[in-house]
C-alpha cells in the first residue's frame, strides 16, 4: 500500500485525497471496503461527489463506476449533486414531527427561499430532511454544518439564518 | 464503589463534557479489564456474562454471553491465531425516538472501550470496528481521542496488560441509512456495499464481515460489560427488578414536562419513567398512549402503565421493550398523522431489497395519505390490516418491514375511531399543531 502514496495522482483526485484514502485502506481487508469512506473524503474536499469524482475512486479502487454508484446513491449523505457550503438537516422523525418540525422547516425554507432538497441562490445553504438525529429530548432538531442545534425555536432559526 | 446502582452513567458530571482516561480509571474503569485478561480464559468471560444475565440492549433482548459462545473457539489456548474473527460494534442510532447510544458514546467514550476490549479477548477477535452513524460528530470526535489514550496506555495495540492478547479499533463513520443498523446489513455497509440485509444462515457469528466469524453488539450492551467483570455477576444480577437484570437507560420524548434520559433497573415500571422522571405530561395535555421504544414497537395505552420495562414483561401486553426510550402520544396529536410520520420513515430507509417492504411501504402510506385527505373508504383499513400480516415477520429478509408494522396494527386496534372519523368525513379530532 505504502507505494501508492507516490504513485501519481488519479485523473480527477488531488494527492491529499489519495493519501486518506489509502490511509484507510490499512484498515480492511479489501480495497472496496473503503468506498464509503472515499466518497466521504472527497465530498469533505468539494463539498459534493460529481460524476468525474466518482469515475476517479472507483478507478483508484478497482471498481466499476456502476458498482460505486450503486453505492454513493445508497446512503443518505453522500451528495451527487452540488449543496450549500453549509447543510442544514432537519429532524422529521417523530418526536420532533410531534413538536413542531414541519414549522420550523416552512420557517427555513421561507427565508432562504428554496424547496426542500434546494441550494440557496448564494450558495451557501442546503436544507435536507434526515431521520432522527438522537437528540429528541430536546426536539425539535436541525443539525447545521457539523453543530447539533437543540430545542429549536424561531429564534434559533433567525440566529442560525443572521450571522 | 459509590453509585454502585449506576454503573453506566456513573461518570457522567454535570460540570465536565465527559470522563477522560484520568476520570475513568478513577472510578474502577479498565480493572474489569484487568480482571478478564489476567484472570479469565476467555470462555470463563463469556460465562460470566451469560450468568450476569446481559441481554442486547439494541432492542431484539439476546443473551450477549450466549451470543458470544456462538463463535467458533476451542476451549484452550491457543484458539487457532489463524482465524480471524471480529467484533463489531453497532453505534448506528437511528431509530426514530432513541437516543440512549449518543448519550453513552459522548460522555464516557472508555466504558464502550474497555467493553469491546473484554469481547474482544472473549472471543479473541484482533480487530474491532466501530460502526458510528456519521452524523454524531461529537462521538467521533471524543472516540477518536479516547482511542488513541487507550492505545497509548497499552489498553489498546500489542501486547495487552503484557498478555499475548493484542486488539485495533477502528472507527468507520457511516453515510447514513437506518438500515445499517441491521445486523447483516450492517456488515454489507462496512464492506463498502449496498448495505442490504444477509440472508441468515448462516449467521454473523459463523459467517460475517468477509466471511469471517463476527459478533456484532449495541454500545449499551457492550457498556454493561465492564462492570460485570469489575463488580461481579451476583452483584449485577441485584440490580434487576423485574425478570432481566442490570440497569438500562430509559428515556422519554414527546410532549412530557422533562423529556430525557435515565439509568434506571431493569424492570422498572413504566409509570415510574413517565410520571416522576419525565414528570407527567405537559399542562394541557392528557397521555394518549405511548410507543414504549422506538418506532418501530406497538403502541401501548396509559392502562398498560404500570407494566415493566423488561423485554418479557413489555412483550406480554403485545409491545417490545427495544431501545427502551418511550415516545409519548398526546390527546392533541392525531394518531393517524403519528402513524403517517413513522411508516413515511419506513418506506424512504426501506433498502429495497426484498419486495414486500419496498412495495407495501409506500402502499401503507399512500393509503394513510388518502384518509387523511379525506378519500379514504371503509375498505382500506381492511387493506392495511392485511398489510400488516403480509410484511409482517416471515414474509420479508428482514425486520424492518415487520418492526414497520407494529405502531400501525396497534394503532388500528387501539384508535380505529379516528381512521373511521377521517373516512366517514368529519375532521380529526384536533388538528395537528
Amino acid at each position: 500500500m505504502k507505494n501508492q502514496h507516490k504513485a501519481p495522482a488519479f485523473e480527477g483526485l488531488t494527492h491529499l485525497e489519495i493519501e486518506e484514502i489509502n490511509a484507510e485502506m490499512g484498515h480492511y481487508e479489501n480495497k472496496t471496503a473503503v468506498s464509503i469512506e472515499s466518497l466521504k473524503i472527497v465530498q469533505k474536499h468539494r463539498g459534493w461527489v460529481s460524476d468525474a469524482s466518482l469515475v476517479a475512486v472507483a478507478r483508484l479502487l478497482d471498481m466499476s463506476p456502476a458498482q460505486l454508484e450503486g453505492v454513493a446513491t445508497f446512503y443518505n449523505l453522500i451528495y451527487r449533486q452540488p449543496v450549500g457550503k453549509t447543510v442544514i438537516l432537519y429532524c422529521n422523525s417523530v418526536s420532533c414531527w410531534m413538536l413542531g418540525a414541519e414549522k420550523i422547516r416552512e420557517r427555513l425554507c421561507q427565508h432562504l427561499k428554496v424547496k426542500l432538497g434546494e441550494m440557496s441562490a448564494d450558495g451557501e445553504y442546503t436544507i435536507l430532511p434526515i431521520a432522527c438525529l438522537g437528540a429528541c429530548d430536546h426536539a425539535p432538531v436541525l443539525m447545521v454544518g457539523d453543530q447539533l442545534k437543540l430545542d429549536v425555536t424561531d429564534n434559533v432559526v433567525n440566529e442560525i439564518l443572521g450571522r | 464503589m459509590e453509585k454502585m446502582d449506576k454503573p453506566l452513567t456513573k461518570n457522567m458530571m454535570p460540570d465536565r463534557a465527559f470522563a477522560t482516561l484520568a476520570d475513568y480509571e478513577s472510578t474502577g474503569g479498565y480493572q474489569g479489564l484487568h480482571k478478564a485478561i489476567t484472570q479469565l480464559q476467555p470462555k470463563e468471560v463469556q460465562q460470566w456474562v451469560k450468568d450476569a444475565g446481559l441481554r442486547g440492549r439494541g432492542g431484539a433482548g439476546f443473551n450477549t454471553g450466549i451470543k458470544w459462545s456462538l463463535v467458533p473457539l476451542e476451549n484452550a489456548p491457543p484458539y487457532d491465531k489463524t482465524q480471524t474473527r471480529y467484533i463489531v460494534i453497532n453505534a448506528d442510532e437511528m431509530e426514530p425516538g432513541s437516543f440512549k447510544d449518543r448519550f453513552l458514546l459522548e460522555h464516557d467514550p472508555h466504558q464502550l472501550i474497555e467493553g469491546i476490549i473484554i469481547a474482544a479477548y472473549a472471543i479473541q477477535a484482533r480487530t474491532a470496528y466501530i460502526f458510528l452513524r456519521g452524523e454524531y460528530h461529537v462521538a467521533a470526535a471524543r472516540l477518536t481521542q479516547a482511542l488513541l489514550e487507550a492505545r497509548a496506555k497499552g489498553y489498546l495495540g500489542e501486547p495487552i496488560l503484557n498478555s499475548d492478547f493484542k486488539l485495533d479499533i477502528h472507527l468507520h463513520t457511516s453515510a447514513g441509512r437506518y438500515i445499517c443498523g441491521e445486523e447483516t446489513a450492517l456488515l454489507n455497509a462496512l464492506e463498502g456495499k449496498r448495505a442490504t440485509p444477509r440472508a441468515k444462515p448462516p449467521f454473523a457469528v459463523v459467517s460475517g464481515l468477509w466471511g469471517r466469524p463476527t459478533v456484532v453488539n449495541n454500545v449499551e450492551t457492550l457498556c454493561n460489560v465492564p462492570h460485570i467483570l469489575h463488580y461481579g455477576v451476583e452483584w449485577y444480577q441485584s440490580l434487576g427488578r423485574g425478570a432481566d437484570k442490570g440497569t438500562k437507560l430509559f428515556g422519554a420524548s414527546g410532549r412530557v414536562k422533562h423529556p430525557g434520559l435515565w439509568e434506571l433497573p431493569m424492570g422498572t415500571p413504566i409509570r415510574e419513567i413517565i410520571e416522576d422522571h419525565a414528570g407527567r405530561m405537559q399542562d394541557g395535555y392528557q397521555l394518549r398512549g405511548f410507543l414504549p421504544g422506538g418506532a418501530s414497537t406497538d403502541f401501548l395505552l396509559p392502562e398498560h402503565l404500570d407494566v415493566l420495562m423488561d423485554f418479557d414483561a413489555v412483550a406480554k401486553v403485545g409491545s417490545r421493550m427495544g431501545t427502551g426510550t418511550i415516545i409519548v402520544l398526546d390527546d392533541k396529536t392525531c394518531p393517524v398523522q403519528m402513524v403517517l410520520n413513522l411508516e413515511e420513515f419506513f418506506a424512504q430507509e426501506s433498502c429495497g431489497w426484498c419486495t414486500p417492504c419496498r412495495d407495501g411501504l409506500p402502499w401503507t402510506v399512500t393509503l394513510l395519505k388518502d384518509i387523511i385527505n379525506g378519500q379514504g373508504r371503509m375498505e382500506d383499513l381492511d387493506t392495511l390490516t392485511g398489510l400488516t400480516r403480509m410484511l409482517g415477520p416471515g414474509n420479508t429478509f428482514c425486520a424492518l418491514a415487520p418492526g414497520a408494522m407494529e405502531p400501525l396494527q396497534s394503532a388500528l386496534k387501539y384508535f380505529r375511531e379516528d381512521f373511521e372519523r377521517y373516512i366517514v368525513g368529519s375532521k380529526a379530532v384536533v388538528e395537528q399543531t
